[in-house]
């Protein structure tokens, strides 16, 4: 189940998880990060969704189902998510977001100060450096450049029951809905445009003391992508700040939805439902 | 890159879906016969149902060493998941079922097992599925052949038993023209040669019977989602892009944007037709693919031997293997099977009916059955058995005469299978005498 909005001028796809969207009931934004759509949070939409919440899974402007300009920066993703808010009429919303996307929802928390409820990052790193490597790959031959970030992002060959279910291939799944990504946009390369708004990300700090709302750190010990000492930083500003922070360390990658769905899942709904 | 995070075809085959099991301490996969899964609590049991958590519930939905085997066979194929069923032949069904229902057309290739040519044929027709058949180097034909209510384009990746190659860049362009999917079964090859997903298919099954397992011992099937195919952009799969009030009401393209066949096929295929596979079965199947790779570079180098023995011998007539320059696919072999077409293959004798008969009898390792892709070798008549509902013409159509001989070559030592094959071919000489 799912439902447009119009943002920006933009058709907007939002995944709602299965149930309508209700006004009446809290909001969680779940936001994607490179190469990604809504999809990479089936299990953990759903469930929330089924469980007192109002899910808006987004594909972001110029990925797969949605229309509009792909986000050049995380200050634009972070416009274009209080932008959709007030397209979808919620006044405050948890925001959760994985890799690029937590980068993206940490601004938005800090522009929408008090509109944001519980903030969640998932495989988040601050600065979120991408070498100039797999920059210019992600460019020129991003077909190698995704082989080389869902190796980096695997931790495990035997991934238990996913998004599909038992019987799934994480890292197969993860380079076909890659591909797929890519090619929903026919004008901008959106991997290389996704990791350079990572790379060049330069408010982190800043922003993870302006929210007014607690974190919740997800972050994958054996991951390559986004080492999860590379967080470090925004948790020591965000507790120095007085935030209140709270941190769940899987035993996965960078697929922490799909190679550990319970625990990242767990984690988020014990945190979502603090308020 | 290499290493462990980017393990190659051989590790795969060891390790892919399998860790040491959490409890026991386990190295090998623990075979999970039970038939369902206790829940944690009601909540548990609610969101297992409605897809929000992932999990086993009941064994012919989904089983933990299974799930293991479709790993496994994904991870070789370079798909995104698998889903193992109680044969090759429900593999197949479950394909059609889940994309199609009466109305629909499939473009099938003529060169098929006849199991598969019986299904398509006679049995999904009265379901009001129709097929058209198409020889699979006719180019002209396979586009000629699509209707507007067609769903499917089907192949061999080598047709049974005459080894025509699919071209499948070919014909995989043309179905991707029409917008429908390719699928292909591999089973004769196995992703040891050839890894359909990179030439352009879009789904592919094995008879998991055969190569995968190797041994002769089960029967099991296979299929495969390479999740390429675009369901949406396609527009004519309303069953994974619109709400299935069959399963609350989900819309599977938007559950998963690459992965909504296999949602609908486990979810719907498995829960309605039933058509599961055993865990023991998986187990097993699980043991023959562990040295697949071992065993598939030996099942080519006795071909090798077995074929250069065969052609230059007076009372053969023909030998249709591709590595043959004589053979129609020799060039397309060349280009997409560079390990090989298969050691499964046909030749004629020269003689009258007798004489093969003589040579079937005459053969003392060559086990003379139904089946292939065993460690044993093995040998078969097909216009009397495999393919014996098929019309003259569509015998034609595959490449069988009434004096063709299939043989599966196994793994013995390749001098015992030449002396064997010698000895029944000088049996057939005197029964012609």
């Amino acid at each position: 189940m799912s439902m447009y909005f119009a943002v920006n001028g933009h058709k907007t796809y939002c995944y709602t998880g299965g149930k309508p969207f209700d006004a009446a009931k809290p909001t969680a934004v779940f936001i994607h990060g490179v190469l990604n759509d809504h999809s990479v949070w089936i299990l953990q939409s759903r469930y929330l969704a089924h469980h007192g919440w109002n899910v808006l899974a987004i594909d972001l402007p110029g990925h797969c189902k949605s229309e509009g300009e792909a986000p050049a920066s995380v200050e634009a993703g972070a416009g274009f998510v209080a932008a959709l808010l007030d397209a979808a009429g919620v006044q405050r919303a948890a925001l959760i977001g994985h890799s690029w996307g937590s980068l993206i929802a940490l601004e938005a928390a800090a522009q929408l100060k008090e509109r944001v409820s519980h903030l969640v990052l998932v495989g988040t790193a601050y600065p979120m450096k991408v070498t100039q490597a797999l920059l210019d790959a992600s460019l020129n031959e991003p077909m190698k450049a995704l082989k080389m970030i869902n190796v980096f992002s695997r931790s495990t060959l035997a991934a238990p029951p996913s998004a599909l279910g038992p019987g799934t291939w994480v890292y197969g799944a993860s380079m076909a809905l890659g591909r797929r990504v890519l090619a929903s946009n026919a004008e901008v390369n959106v991997f290389h445009r996704g990791f350079k708004a990572c790379d060049s990300y330069a408010n982190g700090e800043t922003a993870i003391t302006q929210i007014t709302c607690p974190v919740l750190f997800v972050l994958g010990a054996q991951d390559q992508m986004t080492q999860a000492k590379a967080a470090q930083r925004l948790m020591d500003k965000a507790g120095a700040s007085g935030k209140t922070v709270r941190v769940a360390r899987v035993q996965v990658g960078h697929h922490q939805m799909t190679e550990a769905p319970e625990e990242t899942l767990f984690a988020m709904r014990d945190f979502l439902n603090t308020p | 890159m290499s290493g462990y995070s980017d393990p190659g075809f051989d590790t795969l085959a060891l390790h892919a879906g399998a860790a040491p099991d959490p409890t026991t301490g386990a190295r090998a996969v623990p075979i999970h016969l039970t038939t369902s899964f206790v829940f944690e609590s009601s909540d548990h049991a609610a969101s297992l149902f409605n897809l929000e958590r992932a999990g086993h519930v009941y064994s012919r939905i989904s089983n933990p060493t299974n799930a293991v085997l479709e790993q496994r066979v994904a991870a070789l194929e370079g798909g995104i998941g698998a889903i193992a069923t109680a044969s090759g032949q429900a593999a197949l069904h479950l394909s059609i079922a889940t994309l199609m229902g009466a109305g629909s057309h499939i473009v099938a290739s003529t060169a098929l097992y006849g199991g598969s040519q019986n299904l398509l044929h006679y049995t999904m027709r009265r379901f009001g599925v129709e097929t058209t058949f198409v020889k699979p180097g006719d180019m002209a034909g396979w586009r000629a052949a699509v209707r507007p209510n067609t769903k499917l384009f089907f192949g061999e990746t080598v047709g049974n038993p005459g080894l025509d190659v699919l071209d499948m860049p070919s014909v995989s362009a043309i179905a991707h023209e029409a917008g429908v999917p390719l699928l292909v079964d591999s089973t004769l090859t196995s992703p040891w040669l050839v890894k359909p997903f990179d030439h352009g298919a879009d789904l592919i099954y094995h008879s998991a019977t055969k190569f995968l397992s190797g041994h002769g011992t089960v029967i099991g099937g296979i299929v495969v989602d390479g999740g390429s195919f675009d369901w949406e952009k396609s527009g004519k799969f309303a069953e994974l892009t619109e709400a299935y009030e069959g399963f609350h009401n989900m819309v599977f393209s938007e559950e998963s944007t690459v992965g909504a066949f296999l949602l609908r096929a486990r979810r719907e295929g498995l829960r309605d037709f039933g058509a599961c596979m055993s865990p023991h079965t998986a187990w097993l199947i699980l043991q023959g693919i562990e040295t697949l790779p071992l065993r598939m570079a030996r099942h080519m180098s006795n071909t090798e031997k077995v074929v250069a023995f065969l052609a230059s011998h007076p009372l053969v007539a023909r030998v249709g293997h591709p590595m043959l320059e004589s053979h129609p696919s020799h060039a397309l072999a060349k280009k997409l099977l560079p390990r090989g077409a298969g050691s499964v293959f046909s030749f004629d004798i020269r003689g009258n009916r007798e004489q093969g008969k003589a040579f079937i009898e005459g053969l003392k390792l060559f086990s003379h059955l139904a089946n292939v892709g065993d460690c044993r070798s093995l040998v078969i008549h097909p216009a009397s058995t495999t393919h014996f509902r098929m019309s003259d013409e569509a015998l034609a159509g595959a490449g069988i005469t009434q004096g063709t001989i299939r043989l599966s070559i196994g793994l013995e030592d390749p001098d015992d299978l030449i002396d064997d094959l010698k000895r029944a071919l000088k049996a057939a000489e005197k029964a012609g005498a």
